[in-house]
């Protein structure tokens, strides 16, 4: 048996999400000599059509021609893993869902040329997706815990605990409670390594919601120290305002 | 030895000399200090970097610093950290997996490297708490060898608590605000100095290096009343030490469900509790196939993962992972160590992001329900 053969594949997106490979340094060396990457454009290898064990999906279905590429993917790969915001909620670019197309026409000189779908939406809105690992942009960390359990032969799994979870491990301290920041840790996924409360940043919610969360007292929380319904509006926005989790705001703010 | 009722006087001028006694004796030594808006304990170069003139207001969610113009050094009720990380920490490895050289898989242990540690300025709730965590990870049949390692490490310095915050209810809960066994030394702050006492071999050992003469009477005696007052001006009180009779045969209240409507699920509640002793096990994920390091990793019960059974959680609402914590920490913990889970620290209600409290939710099922006889 020859090793697992895997792809790396752009869709709409800012490419940050692949960096998580190249970040992984040494390990990346490793890597290379224990999987085959038949197709991954940034670091030169390109041969979309090939079939693999693993496709790493990054970027949202924006446009006519992702949404004519993402079924391909599908069928060529055992398994399919979205890695980033784009491709698990639809990305920052999702905000237009909200406002329809109608910013394209004030921002461009020749909107004409750019060919957009009305909606930004995730891979899973289109194909069967295996595992979505969360953030912007994921962590190399993320990926060596699949990769690491995909060759033991393990279903990979990722995080599903809150990020002050991980926050209060690395020992740092509440900026929520101790400063009255808007902190976003206790409706958001881990993942991250908390990186934002290490060094005394309230979380903006990069990595998604986690599976079960309180989004109504989150959004009260807000209000109490202070927030404007606006300011709580663009706490959830920011990065995946089109997730189901964060979009029971309309409900909670009534 | 031990004789807290006559204990000697330690001047402010001389706590530097505590500190040059620990590192003669081998010990590392950490200390309350100010860090990030809040007194955690870290390590400890000098009694220069204790927070001096510093107070703390704790509310329900809320915890800031003040400045206060007493000058003394431990003027300040607990912050975020405890005992805990020291003892069990966030994360340990544990065990190693590599394979051998006949193809074989060879399992080794990993053994703490640990120096002695004295830590200054514990409380009495932590002390508590860490007898706690004792009856778990030391029970007779089953010691846990890391934990034990880190406990014997440990020379523990407590200063008796004056300054409770509005969030503390140690009075009630009989671990507070005054030290009174498993404690190393003890000291009370006074405005000039401290009184200080030893209650093991190795306390007396650092304390007769220091050459101290017996305090006097009137110290004993202000002290006596900075004590009794630390313990009345206790704003709130859990309602019972056992609340197994109270939650029998509640788990469907509907007091659960209203707690579970502010609720976050966050878990921070079980990260800062000093008892709270949750972990799962987790590989560090590595690229080689040729070891695999496994450690353990504090958990919470407000995780899917930690109720997991056959691939599906068996707590999957907020209402139910909440009424696990609370009645695991006040009901349940009697039926497994014969005490409450719940030491009075007021942790979980400081570092609630939404201030849940704890003595106030838990007393609500100890009212009686209307109409019911």
């Amino acid at each position: 048996m020859g090793k697992p053969r895997i792809s790396v594949h752009k869709f709409s997106s800012c490419d940050g999400c692949q960096l998580a490979f190249f970040n992984l340094g040494e390990d990346l060396i490793t890597l290379a000599g224990q999987v085959e990457i038949v197709h991954f454009a940034e670091a030169g290898m390109v041969a979309p059509e090939a079939e693999v064990k693993v496709a790493f999906v990054e970027g949202s279905i924006s446009t006519p021609d992702d949404l004519e590429r993402i079924e391909g993917i599908r069928e060529r790969s055992e398994l399919l893993i979205t890695i980033g915001a784009c491709a698990t909620s639809g990305g920052i670019q999702a905000l237009r869902n909200m406002r329809g197309n109608g910013w394209r026409e004030s921002l461009y000189a020749s909107p004409e040329f750019i060919q957009t779908l009305d909606y930004s939406t995730p891979i899973s809105a289109h194909v069967r997706v295996d595992l979505e690992l969360w953030g912007c942009p994921i962590s190399s960390e993320q990926i060596l815990h699949v990769v690491s359990d995909l060759l033991r032969g393990v279903v990979p799994s990722a995080s599903d605990e809150t990020l002050c979870q991980s926050c209060k491990r690395s020992g740092a301290v509440c900026t929520l409670v101790s400063a009255g920041r808007p902190c976003m840790g206790p409706v958001t996924r881990a993942g991250c390594g908390a990186v934002c409360p290490r060094f005394g940043r309230d979380c903006y919610g990069c990595t998604g919601p986690v599976s079960i969360l309180n989004t109504s007292s989150m959004v009260h929380c807000f209000e109490g120290l202070g927030l404007l319904p606006d300011e709580v509006e663009q706490r959830f926005r920011m990065i995946h305002s089109a997730t189901p989790q964060f979009r029971k705001l309309e409900e909670s703010n009534g | 030895m031990g004789n807290g009722d006559d204990p000697q006087f330690l001047p402010l001028t001389q706590l530097e000399r505590l500190l040059r006694s620990l590192r003669d004796a081998g010990y590392d030594c950490i200390g309350p200090q100010l860090k990030d808006g809040a007194i955690l304990y870290q390590s400890l170069e000098s009694i220069h970097d204790l927070p001096h003139g510093l107070s703390d207001l704790q509310s329900p969610g809320s915890y800031r610093l003040t400045e206060n113009q007493g000058g003394r050094l431990f003027d300040w009720a607990n912050g975020p950290s405890s005992l805990k990380p020291l003892i069990f920490p966030p994360h340990e490895n544990l065990w190693r997996a590599n394979k051998g050289s006949d193809g074989g898989i060879e399992f080794s242990s990993y053994t703490p490297d640990i120096a002695p540690l004295a830590v200054l300025g514990v409380r009495a709730c932590d002390l508590a708490a860490m007898e706690r965590m004792d009856h778990h990870f030391l029970r007779p049949e089953k010691q846990d060898p890391w934990y034990r390692k880190r406990r014997e490490s440990l020379l523990l310095i407590v200063v008796n608590c004056s300054h409770p915050s509005d969030n503390c209810f140690c009075t009630s809960t009989g671990t507070g605000p005054e030290s009174r066994s498993g404690y190393d030394l003890r000291l009370h702050e006074l405005d000039d100095g401290f009184l200080i006492d030893a209650a093991t071999d190795r306390g007396e050992e650092i304390l007769q290096k220091l050459e101290l003469s017996p305090a006097a009477q009137q110290m004993v005696e202000e002290a006596k009343e900075e004590l009794e007052r630390a313990a009345t001006v206790q704003g709130q009180a859990v309602a019972v030490d056992d609340f197994r009779p109270i939650f029998s045969g509640r788990e469907d209240d509907p007091i659960w469900e209203r707690i579970a409507e502010r609720c976050l699920g966050c878990g921070n509640c079980t990260a800062v509790c000093p008892t709270c002793f949750c972990h799962r096990e987790e590989k560090i994920p590595t690229l080689s196939l040729d070891s695999s390091t496994h450690q353990r990793v504090w958990d919470s019960c407000f995780t899917a993962e930690h109720s997991m059974l056959h691939g599906q959680p068996v707590r999957r609402e907020i209402r139910e992972r909440y009424r696990q914590w609370l009645t695991h920490k006040l009901a349940g913990w009697h039926d497994q160590f014969g005490e409450s889970g719940c030491v009075g620290c007021g942790r979980c209600i400081t570092w609630c992001p939404v201030g849940i409290n704890l003595v106030a939710e838990s007393a609500a099922f100890a009212v009686p329900e209307e109409g019911v006889e």
